[in-house]
């Protein structure tokens, strides 16, 4: 079964603001997932509406098979959601707020007891769970956020930008964590994120938004496939009829005087032309035909989670 | 939801509103016991004494069935606005806003907790009144009443305000430009008859003023009802009927989303 499935979403926000121009979206159970984007690209919008805290314009969600608007509370018994935010009330006690999130989905106060206690266990937060929550450092309020969004032990878990300004430590120690929950609960995980490798790290299945549409849906496997090949344009002197072969590269013929070539990434750009030039075929110019996609990639790689760390520590400390 | 899970929810939500006002104790119930103790002693006792009778009683025992009232409508008034006002400030309204809690739960929620504060309030008031005053209540189950309702009805009030409110300048706009007012002129502290004709007739459009009356009947078997041409019963109606309207109206703006969702 899906355990997410999106048809055709739309949201535009008061003041006209288009932040979703229709997306589809479909997650099988059991996966884990990265909605990957730069920032403004829609992410935390949509999990807005997946979790009803933000009004859709129109389209469908379904969560397990369940239509949002027909089963809404079947279909949020199912789910957890960590925001982007923190979102608790800082004067709480930690073992309070995370008991009152299961209170909320109808456990028993024995119920909720139990499974607070379990998560705050396995996420290194039991011994605070006495204190207020405004005492918490930036990492430790997260895994509360974590904890409460996994106390109603629900079947789908989605995270947005769970790791966005926490240091590496807990970073690598939350991607251990989740992997864990995916593989021992069986939890669907959906995580948003602009950081390349934690989707390569964690995800199997991959989409990508972007100005409210999604650009690609795929498995990583085959995204980072594509991400190894390079296509170049290039214009020629003179008409040519058959194409050129060599095994070694991915020629096509745009029109009788374009001629597309798609090499792996580190391959010698010199062997095409010597290729060409044994066929007799001159190139005037070439230009990269980097796509939308590489595009954003390349502007993602730039934002790789370790190389900015040293600003998201001096971030944290401002807080 | 199963109707157990609802219960379970709607107990959470109390039982945190409760915490939440024993918590900050000394604000929430010591402070509104000492400003109406200051009431008995200045305005009861030591003026109290020069006034004279008021509507056939004491001043003092006249007065304190409106400092009851005016201490539920606060407190309950004041328990939801600030509650729930900073459950939305700090965004962890959305912790209710994805589990499958209904809408209903949460207002009953918070509009528990804010009648729990109130009636507290009220006991708290009534203690601080002993010293002073030597009461018998006429009709308890009238004056428990009156008082459950009332709260109610100020409960679901502030739960108003606090969709309404988007900073904590608005907060206070409402407590202090309507209900403060409307508490006074209410007729706590004086009986309508001392009015001039015009501002008496003026007077009969303040709802407080038969919550107060109500429960001056209740506790002194007479109070304005009388004079206004009113049984208690039709104030109980009046209440009621309140109660039901804003109920349904902040049921609707919740489920609007009205200043909580995007
Ligand atoms: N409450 C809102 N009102 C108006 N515009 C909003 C609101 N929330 C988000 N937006 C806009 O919608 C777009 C998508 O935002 P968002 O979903 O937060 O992106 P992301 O999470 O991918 O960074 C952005 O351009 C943002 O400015
Ligand atoms: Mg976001």
């Amino acid at each position: 079964m899906e355990a997410l499935t999106i048809k055709n979403l739309k949201k535009t926000y008061e003041g006209n603001h288009e932040a979703l121009k229709g997306i589809d979206l479909n997650v099988e159970e059991g996966d884990f997932f990265a909605l990957l984007g730069p920032n403004g690209a829609g992410k935390t919008t949509t999990i807005g509406i997946i979790s009803s805290l933000v009004n859709k314009t129109s389209g469908q969600v379904k969560i397990l098979g369940i239509d949002i608007d027909q089963g809404h509370s079947l279909a949020k018994k199912q789910l957890g959601v960590v925001g982007q935010e923190i979102n608790f009330h800082q004067f709480e006690k930690v073992g309070q707020i995370i008991r009152n999130q299961a209170g909320y989905h109808g456990l028993s106060y024995l119920q909720a007891k139990q499974n607070a206690e379990f998560f705050m266990k396995r996420l290194d937060i039991w011994d605070r769970r006495n204190d207020q929550a405004r005492t918490l450092s930036g990492g430790m309020k997260r895994r509360v956020m974590v904890a409460k969004a996994l106390v109603n032990r629900p079947k789908l878990l989605i995270l947005d930008e769970p790791t966005a300004g926490v240091d590496i430590e807990l970073r690598r120690s939350l991607w251990d964590f989740l992997q864990e929950i995916n593989n021992e609960l069986g939890t669907t995980i959906i995580l948003t994120t602009h950081y390349l490798e934690e989707a390569e790290r964690l995800c199997r299945n991959i989409a990508i938004i972007d100005r409210g549409e999604i650009v690609e849906n795929t498995s990583m496997k085959d995204l980072l496939a594509r991400l190894e090949k390079e296509t170049f344009s290039m214009d020629l002197d003179k008409p040519i009829n058959t194409i050129p072969s060599n095994g070694d590269f991915d020629f096509k013929l745009k029109d009788s005087r374009t001629l597309s070539v798609t090499v792996k990434k580190g391959q010698q750009l010199n062997e095409v032309f010597k290729t060409l030039s044994n066929e007799g075929i001159e190139v005037l110019s070439m230009r990269n035909e980097t796509g939308r996609l590489e595009e954003l990639f390349l502007s993602l790689v730039e934002s790789d989670p370790d190389k900015s760390l040293l600003l998201d520590v001096k971030l944290g400390e401002m807080e | 939801m199963s109707a157990t899970e609802t219960l379970n929810a709607f107990l959470t939500i109390i039982r945190k509103e409760v915490i939440r006002f024993t918590r900050i104790w000394l604000q929430t119930l010591v402070s509104p016991a000492i400003m109406i103790a200051l009431y008995f002693v200045t305005i009861g006792v030591i003026i109290g004494s020069r006034i004279g009778e008021m509507g056939g009683f004491t001043f003092l025992e006249w007065m304190v069935p409106g400092m009851v009232m005016m201490s539920v409508i606060n407190n309950a008034y004041s328990n939801v606005l600030s509650s729930f006002f900073s459950v939305k400030f700090q965004k962890s309204i959305e912790e209710l806003l994805v589990t499958p809690v209904p809408n209903y739960i949460i207002l009953g929620g918070w509009i528990f907790g804010g009648m729990a504060r109130g009636i507290m309030v009220s006991v708290l008031v009534i203690i601080v009144s002993l010293p002073f005053v030597n009461l018998s209540v006429q009709n308890w189950p009238l004056a428990i009443l009156v008082i459950f309702l009332t709260s109610m009805l100020f409960s679901i009030g502030g739960f108003i305000n606090a969709l309404f409110a988007e900073s904590f300048d608005d907060v206070s706009i409402v407590p202090t430009f309507i209900l403060t007012p409307l508490s006074y002129l209410g007729g706590i502290f004086y009986s309508i008859d001392l009015l001039p004709e015009f501002w008496r007739t003026v007077s009969l459009g303040n709802p407080i003023l038969y919550m107060v009356n109500a429960l001056r009947q209740a506790v002194l078997g007479s109070s304005d009802l009388a004079t206004m041409g009113m049984t208690i019963q039709f104030a109980l109606f009046m209440i009621v009927l309140f109660i039901v309207i804003l109920f349904f109206l902040a049921l609707w703006l919740l489920n609007r989303g009205k200043g909580i969702r995007a």
